[in-house]
């Protein structure tokens, strides 16, 4: 089929890319990430290392979106991690989960799957059996559907 | 409603192995609203606790960015055989439960 | 609104070259599994990570549950699904000869239930009927499909095919453009697949929740800005068998999971 004059018309007259964007109104702000990773932490110090975040850092849809953290610890007795704290910085809410852990979980890994209401930073905080801190942050595109339904 | 648990069904004492679980629920975030301009009421999963033979050994707190149909991997050590037991509990007293058992050589 | 701004300059860059490319040859023919990252096919991949299979778990109860007047059970009358319903899902939509006319799975699931169980209709879209016509079609999981086959259904299967290649909606788009004519290339950041609805019912991580093939078409429908039609419409049982039929020998995948 051939193009019509009135797609040609409109490609041609469209030379600049309209970026995409999307307004919410409820976003979580980074002061109410750093509050709510302070509700966690009070104010003992956090060091960035030994936890990982492993999101795909480009998501093919926000609502789904599959994020491993793992901390590297040898889980014993007297060396293991006790919780991980997962954040986000423009959902309406900071928070995404706590996972408690044990030296008998054997391995500091926790696998979800999270909601991501748009391109933005996720943090995961460690709490080690010695009560230190250690946070890692990762930055996640998130791309939007086409053709979706209408919001309802 | 359906859940879905995989646990190996036989590990060597002392292996990690993996604990997965995936239950059924809407997670409606409460920040939604509909066409009218009604918030759609908050209706969530909040906690999770996996039990090893009566002992818990892996528990999360979920909140609204969790995605629906909410999935869990974990690990643990295999100590002894019996029975892994999983309680989900959420937001109109929500409660569900499920169980899964293990032979440790 | 700037996101369908850019919706329809992304639709008219993928569209205006190439308008002549046609139907896509039988073996180019490619699952929407094959447009997806890695991590939604592992997603598919593993049934203890599927969340489709919660809704097949839920159907397979369904399956052995009495229900309506007759207090009959789906395996009171076709037994083991696993043997009778294999390959059943590849075959529909199917023609009904009393009503002269094909039917989807998922009607095809409350005219059982009104003739032989004497029971309400489940609702379109409702978990109920979801469960089931999943349980149902993964008992073909791996079967190719040989939909349209019939030879009743040939002026049915032509009629999917001409709606399937006219232009509708403000954006005056036809399925063919986007899905036969431009497909691997992007819209609005996601890939354009071939609309081989292998995976029905399917998991969409955009839902959030398992959908039908009806579901989908009219989504396509509001993104064209056209007037979607009704569930149970004749028009979307055509479309949905001349997209089966135009899948003939793919593997069914039900649930799929998709993003």
């Amino acid at each position: 089929m051939p193009t019509t004059r009135r797609q040609f018309l409109s490609l041609a007259g469209s030379v600049t890319v309209i970026p995409i964007v999307t307004l919410r109104p409820l976003e979580a702000t980074p002061a109410m990430l750093n509050t709510a990773i302070r509700n966690v932490v009070g104010e003992a110090p956090i060091r960035t290392g030994k936890v990982k975040l492993d999101i795909p850092p480009l998501v093919e849809n926000g609502n789904t979106v599959p994020m491993t953290v793992s901390v590297a610890s040898p889980m014993t007795a007297d060396d293991y991690v006790k919780s991980i704290h997962i954040f986000n910085e423009k959902n309406p809410q900071p928070n995404i989960g706590n996972f408690y852990l044990n030296p008998s979980s054997g391995r500091a890994q926790v696998s979800t799957r999270i909601r991501l209401a748009d391109t933005q930073k996720v943090v995961a905080v460690a709490r080690l059996s010695d009560d230190s801190f250690w946070q890692v942050t990762a930055d996640i595109v998130v791309t939007l559907a086409a053709c979706t339904e209408e919001v309802n | 409603m359906a859940a879905l648990i995989n646990v190996p069904s036989r590990a060597k004492r002392g292996d990690i192995i993996e604990i997965r679980t995936l239950t059924s629920h809407i997670m409606e975030t409460g920040f939604r609203r509909t066409v009218d301009g009604a918030l759609v009421p908050r209706d969530i999963i909040t906690s999770f606790t996996c039990r090893y033979n009566g002992t818990e050994i892996f528990r999360a707190d979920l909140f609204p960015a969790i995605a629906a149909n909410p999935y869990l991997s974990f690990f643990t050590v295999a100590k002894e055989s019996g029975k892994f037991e999983f309680a989900w509990i959420g937001d109109n007293g929500y409660s569900s439960t499920a169980s899964a058992s293990i032979t440790v050589e | 609104m700037n996101l369908w701004r850019a919706i329809v300059l992304a639709v008219l860059v993928a569209t205006a070259p190439a308008l002549l490319a046609g139907e896509i040859p039988p073996d180019a023919h490619r699952s929407g599994y094959s447009f997806m990252g890695p991590d939604t096919r592992a997603m598919q991949d593993d049934d203890t990570s599927n969340p489709g299979m919660l809704f097949v778990l839920d159907g397979e109860a369904l399956w052995g549950k009495k229900t309506g007047g007759a207090d009959k059970a789906c395996a009171d009358c076709h037994g083991d699904a696993r043997s009778s319903m294999k390959g059943v899902a590849a075959r529909y939509p199917a023609f009904d000869k009393a009503l002269a006319r094909p039917v989807t799975l998922d009607q095809r699931i409350n005219l059982c239930r009104a003739n032989h169980q004497q029971a309400a209709p489940l609702p379109y879209e409702s978990r109920d009927i979801l469960a089931l016509s999943a349980f149902v079609a993964h008992q073909s999981r791996g079967v190719a499909i040989t939909a349209g086959d019939d030879p009743q259904l040939k002026p049915f299967v032509e009629q999917g095919r001409n709606l399937f290649m006219q232009r509708e909606g403000q954006l005056n788009l036809a399925c063919t453009n986007c899905h036969d004519d431009n497909f691997e290339k992007r819209l609005a950041g996601s890939p354009i697949t071939q609309a081989q609805p292998t995976g029905y019912p399917l998991y969409r991580l955009e839902w959030q929740t398992l959908g039908s093939l009806e579901r989908r078409l009219r989504s396509c429908m509001t993104g064209v800005r056209a007037q979607a039609y009704d569930y149970g419409a004749p028009e979307l049982t055509a479309l949905e068998l001349y997209l089966m039929a135009r899948a003939r020998g793919m593997p069914m995948e039900t649930p799929a999971v998709r993003p």
